[in-house]
């Protein structure tokens, strides 16, 4: 039940517990339960709105920035993930396998903002030995949503 | 100058048109309207069974296959139906791939019936069965199923409609647009009736994936009913293949290869592209067919609790992608209740009225629609069943 709510949210995180609980054929109170455990314990991370800002005035632009670095004794690459994830402009933060150590997300307003934070902030820590910065030209799709216009239904309008 | 009446068949001139089509046009006059009235998925055709499809046009497969289809494709419909329903067929004499479920319902009628035959027809059921009938010199003989009995068969009725020239009773189940199914054991009652007799059944599973109680049973599996038995299903709506044309048919190989002659001349062989891509479905696809099933039943349940907290009450559906309200109890017929709903309230259904004279008091509602468009659509309902 639980993968089953959480399947469903994750598709639309704003079905109401009611709608849920008809979909699945089990009680209003028992979503509720369950949903609130999923909180609790941490599985329910948040909701939030896929937004397009191409598509408003808003300036914006992202990079993925590939970080290498050198791990600390005792902590890995715990410390510097912290440093990096607690900017607010950083997105994600991954630890990779392969070519690199973490994958950086970033989100700034100009490609000059996001130049300032790689030279100033990210180059600078002690353990990040080099970084390659790739701008994001444009989004096909994110969190498995397309982001070109949605096709319209057309079935039943061929004449 | 010509004159057209009179070389018109008089036959297919007195044919009605399709109700269901008649209520799209009209809604495509209109904007802004929330429809629910399609009987096809709205789901793509699973990408990988695309790229099946493409990749053959990419090898240059462009040429006819056999009569019958591919033979690859056969022998995947046999496993196939072996796997879901427990019957098998030879893939050399017993499988025809055909131009959608719609030619295989219609080389089913035609390669039987004698001028005068009888074909008993079920309704509420899918418009096609009473037109191809009339048109392959058959009679159709109307077989209203009541709401009481869950729109299925009733065994009594079927017996009452039997006479000596009945040759094939139509079995349209799960059925559009009621969403009725018919179990192993009601199907048994049914059996009971024609073992012993020359009658034939012409079972249309096209719905058979899209069964929310349990699991489609097929009236073939059943002791001794194979041998009368002609199975007519495609990819349409399991697969969300409704534009690649496919079905097939699978009967016992005397029928068959009558059958094989009527397609032979009269299509040659059905589209060789979606042929491959219906490979790939058949070998890959039941992961997707089980994502599709498990979101209709969602919506199924949705769309069933939303009409009765807005105070319709209906028959709850168990395959298929309908609903069928009894819209009666408003004190309007289907068709008045529709066009109401279309021209003051821009909400499109479907009255039942286009799927039999047992379907006049109710109306189709199609749940293949996402969630926030049935959402949407309820809500107009709702408002306009307030103001009556």
């Amino acid at each position: 039940m639980k993968n089953k709510i959480l399947k469903l949210l994750e598709g639309d995180a704003r079905l109401t517990d009611k709608q849920l609980a008809i979909m699945l054929g089990v009680d209003e109170a028992e979503i509720r339960k369950e949903i609130d455990s999923l909180e609790k314990s941490g599985t329910i991370l948040g909701y939030k709105t896929i937004v397009d800002w191409e598509k408003t005035e808003r300036e914006s632009v992202t990079a993925m920035i590939e970080v290498k670095l050198t791990p600390q004794r005792d902590r890995g690459f715990d410390r510097v993930a912290e440093k990096i994830y607690n900017y607010p402009e950083v997105q994600a933060v991954y630890l990779m396998s392969g070519a690199y150590d973490l994958s950086v997300l970033i989100e700034g307003k100009t490609m000059k903002e996001v130049a300032y934070f790689v030279s100033q902030k990210l180059s600078t820590i002690d353990s990040v030995t080099s970084t390659a910065t790739h701008f994001v030209l444009h989004k096909y799709k994110d969190k498995g949503i397309l982001y070109d216009a949605p096709e319209a239904d057309e079935r039943g309008t061929f004449n | 100058m010509i004159d057209y009446s009179k070389v018109l068949s008089q036959t297919v001139v007195n044919t009605p048109k399709s109700g269901i089509r008649k209520f799209f046009d009209l809604m495509n006059t209109m904007s802004d309207v929330v429809g629910l009235t399609v009987g096809e998925p709205d789901f793509q055709t699973p990408w990988h069974i695309r790229e099946a499809g493409i990749e053959s046009l990419e090898k240059g497969r462009t040429y006819y296959t056999a009569n019958a289809g591919l033979m690859e494709l056969r022998s995947e419909i046999n496993n196939y139906m072996s796997r879901r329903f427990g019957v098998s067929y030879e893939p050399e004499k017993e499988v025809i791939v055909t131009v959608g479920g719609s030619e295989a319902i219609d080389i089913a009628f035609r390669s039987v019936i004698e001028p005068g035959d009888e074909i008993i027809v079920p309704t509420p059921s899918f418009v096609c069965y009473a037109p191809l009938a009339k048109m392959s010199g058959a009679v159709p003989v109307i077989l209203e199923t009541k709401l009481e009995d869950n729109f299925k068969i009733n065994p009594e009725a079927l017996k009452a409609a039997i006479t000596s020239k009945t040759k094939m009773l139509v079995l349209p189940y799960p059925n559009n647009p009621t969403g009725a199914i018919m179990t192993k054991g009601e199907l048994e009652e049914i059996a009971a009736i024609l073992r012993g007799t020359n009658i034939l059944v012409l079972s249309d599973e096209i719905y058979a994936e899209l069964t929310y109680t349990g699991t489609h049973c097929s009236i073939a599996s059943l002791e001794g009913m194979k041998e009368r038995t002609i199975i007519a299903s495609g990819f349409s709506k399991a697969y969300a293949m409704t534009g690649w044309r496919l079905g097939y048919i699978c009967a016992p190989a005397p029928l068959a290869e009558q059958m094989l002659k009527i397609h032979q001349y009269g299509i040659m062989s059905s589209p060789t592209t979606s042929q491959f891509a219906a490979v790939e479905a058949l070998k890959n696809g039941d992961d997707d067919i089980k994502m599709m099933r498990d979101e209709y039943n969602r919506r199924r349940r949705y769309i069933y609790n939303g009409l009765k907290s807005i105070g319709i009450e209906s028959f709850e559906p168990e395959g298929a992608f309908y609903i069928f309200p009894r819209i009666s109890d408003f004190g309007l017929s289907g068709e008045e209740f529709c066009n109401k709903l279309l021209y003051d309230y821009k909400c499109a259904i479907v009255p039942g009225s286009a799927f039999g004279e047992a379907g006049n008091n109710f109306a189709r509602i199609s749940y293949a629609y996402s969630i926030k468009h049935i959402t949407q659509a309820l809500e107009r309902i709702e408002a306009f069943v307030k103001s009556l």
